[in-house]
């Protein structure tokens, strides 16, 4: 177990700027996903931490010590791959021996160090297979059990649950969130699923182009999105997002003017802004209620889909806008075709200015 | 029997008769060989399909002549060395041409296999003026040395076609259990790479032990020569006989190795061969 400290870290491919001036600290035992769409940087992010790329500037620190320049086998880090890469000559036993052996572990050691690994990921059974004789769920707890069985103190996973069926990722998720639990370690998982993330982690850090986007636990990024980018990437439906106008601000908050909505009163602080300028609401599809039509601010519903326990009813803005969606509890009375008003509930709404960041509640501070 | 039935038969024959055609075509020379060597001299001119009788004597008189289980010996030296020194370089330059990222990398393997579009005579007298320096002449180590030039570019090529194809993560996965490249080559690339080994590794022994050119001029004296060059070597009574029966003998003898060789690999040459065509 042991923290980590990410200080202005660089990484340059030849004239590609992969990871800008990242800052982050990972604290004991945390459990921290790296999250963001693909080409984001998350995998490099993960692969510097592991040692598989050289730092190109700043610093990295393992419980405080600077190990830029440190192979992977000194860092004391353990890896679960996308792919699992096992060794497909060895038997479950050896392919978790093998890290040990090379570390001149002693005999007994070993068989101890395997034993217990094989024990806590129930892999007793399957000792002496190979892994093609796996299932994907066994290669997948081979594959930690193998990353666990050095005791590594810190575990990095490398979107390991990709590989997997839909019904199998949920019961692994399980599983490593309970391993977790149990075992305390720091953890840090890469995924491009942001319910992986919601799910598992204790701090989230979304990633875009380089560069953290937002760090904070899946309640913060669900309730105070910093920036346009993480309200849309978290959360599923997305969250819907509407042109809005800037009509003035004063300590009680600020009146917008939106597109089909009328004039609103929200709670943020207008701030900086100046009337006029433009903004962008967004309500997640919970936080919108629906209401029979009246007058001019009308949307139409383009399709409704029914979920067994909720509905997702899509409204269409104008003609080729994005589509909007809301979603309530089955059952719902509305059907394709019908008019219908949208009334936000105003103290869940989010407000971003022109360049994408999120205005603060009055009597709070900007989020970073 | 209606007429469609019958055309599948006669299609039947036809593939059948087919097979026979080239079954005869492959392996008639070396049948007749077989026969040839297995009759006694007096019987050689006569043309026989069949063995009326089977006679050893051309076996024993080869055997009982020193010179050649010399140059058995020497073949065997001689082509198992090669194949050892070609595997091990072979091995270790496909990882880093295949796995390790620098400038030229392209232009070394275009190089190599550059090299390996020379013919034998081209490079000869040059060869001839290095084995002499080195003082390898009439020497096994000059034929190893040889063919190992040869025999290199396709090794290499091969093996780095195959190195390539092995997962990245799992030679990250090995430096994430603290393996060094050496260790990463030979404890977790080498046991996979067996059927390339086999295919790459019997092909140069078969090159090495089948070469005639270069054994001819880099050896002198008969306790250094191989197989092909004893064989070719081997003389009657006179200068107007040449002794069929003693040739086919020893033509036979050091083919039985190869065949053997190639029986026990088939099913790794065939894998080898086609690995890689579908995922594993």
């Amino acid at each position: 177990m042991a923290s980590v400290t990410l200080d202005k870290l660089n990484k340059v491919f030849g004239h590609t700027h992969i990871i800008k001036d990242v800052d982050l600290e990972i604290g004991n035992g945390e459990f921290v996903v790296f999250v963001g769409p693909s080409g984001c940087g998350k995998s490099t992010l993960l692969r510097l931490i592991a040692g598989l790329e050289s730092i190109t500037d700043g610093d990295l620190k393992i419980a405080g010590d600077v190990v830029n320049d440190l192979p992977p086998r000194e860092r004391g880090v353990g890896m679960v791959f996308q792919s699992y890469a096992l060794y497909p000559h060895m038997t479950v036993y050896e392919n978790m021996a093998f890290g040990l052996k090379l570390a001149k572990t002693a005999g007994d050691t070993v068989h101890e160090r395997v034993m217990e690994t094989a024990r806590i990921l129930q892999l007793e059974e399957l000792l002496e297979r190979k892994p093609k004789a796996l299932s994907g769920g066994q290669r997948q707890r081979v594959a930690m059990g193998r990353a666990m069985a050095r005791e590594p103190r810190i575990l990095l996973f490398d979107e390991p649950l990709s590989n997997l069926d839909a019904s199998l990722r949920v019961q692994m998720r399980n599983e490593i969130a309970r391993l977790h639990h149990r075992l305390g370690s720091t953890m840090v998982y890469v995924t491009h699923d942001q319910v992986e993330a919601m799910t598992l982690a204790d701090k989230i850090v979304v990633l875009r182009a380089g560069r953290i986007e937002q760090v904070g636990s899946p309640q913060t990024l669900y309730q105070q999105p910093a920036t346009k980018f993480v309200a849309g990437f978290i959360g599923s439906p997305t969250m819907n997002f509407m042109p809005a106008e800037l009509l003035g601000g004063d300590d009680q908050g600020c009146k917008i003017q939106a597109a089909g909505l009328g004039e609103l009163a929200l709670p943020q602080d207008a701030g900086g802004e100046s009337p006029g300028a433009e903004l962008t609401l967004g309500v997640r599809p919970e936080h919108l209620r629906l209401a029979e039509a009246e007058g001019d601010n009308a949307f139409e519903i383009v399709n409704v889909e029914y979920l067994g326990n909720e509905v997702y009813v899509y409204l269409e803005p104008k003609a080729g806008d994005t589509l909007l969606i809301h979603r309530s509890e089955a059952p719902s009375r509305w059907a394709i075709g019908q008019r219908v008003a949208l009334v936000p509930e105003l103290e869940h709404v989010h407000l971003f200015d022109g360049q994408d960041r999120a205005l603060a509640m009055i009597g709070q501070r900007r989020a970073a | 029997m209606n007429p469609y039935q019958l055309i599948k038969l006669a299609k039947r024959v036809g593939l059948y008769a087919l097979i026979a055609v080239v079954m005869v075509y492959a392996i008639f020379p070396f049948y007749y060989a077989v026969i040839t060597s297995l009759k006694p001299s007096s019987e050689l001119f006569r043309v026989d399909f069949w063995l009326s009788s089977l006679d050893f004597s051309n076996y024993v008189a080869i055997f009982s002549e020193g010179s050649f289980v010399r140059a058995i010996f020497n073949s065997i030296l001689v082509a198992v060395s090669v194949v050892a020194i070609a595997l091990l370089l072979g091995i270790t330059a496909s990882y880093a041409l295949g796995r390790v990222r620098f400038r030229g990398r392209t232009t070394v393997m275009l190089t190599i296999l550059g090299v390996s579009m020379f013919p034998q005579v081209a490079v000869l007298s040059g060869l001839f003026e290095v084995i002499r320096t080195l003082n390898l002449y009439n020497n096994p180590g000059g034929l190893i040395l040889s063919y190992t030039i040869f025999t290199l570019p396709f090794t290499v090529w091969v093996l780095t076609t195959f190195m390539r194809q092995l997962p990245m993560e799992l030679e990250e996965a090995a430096i994430m259990d603290g393996a060094t490249p050496w260790v990463t080559i030979t404890r977790v690339f080498l046991p996979l790479m067996w059927p390339a080994m086999a295919t790459t590794g019997l092909l140069a022994f078969i090159a090495a032990w089948n070469e005639f050119l270069f054994a001819l001029t880099f050896t002198l004296t008969d306790d250094q020569r191989t197989v092909p060059v004893a064989i070719a070597l081997i003389s009657g009574g006179s200068q107007h006989e040449l002794p069929w029966g003693p040739i086919m003998a020893a033509s036979v003898t050091v083919t039985v190795p190869l065949v053997i060789l190639v029986m026990i690999f088939q099913r790794r040459i065939v894998s080898g061969l086609t690995a890689g065509a579908v995922k594993g």
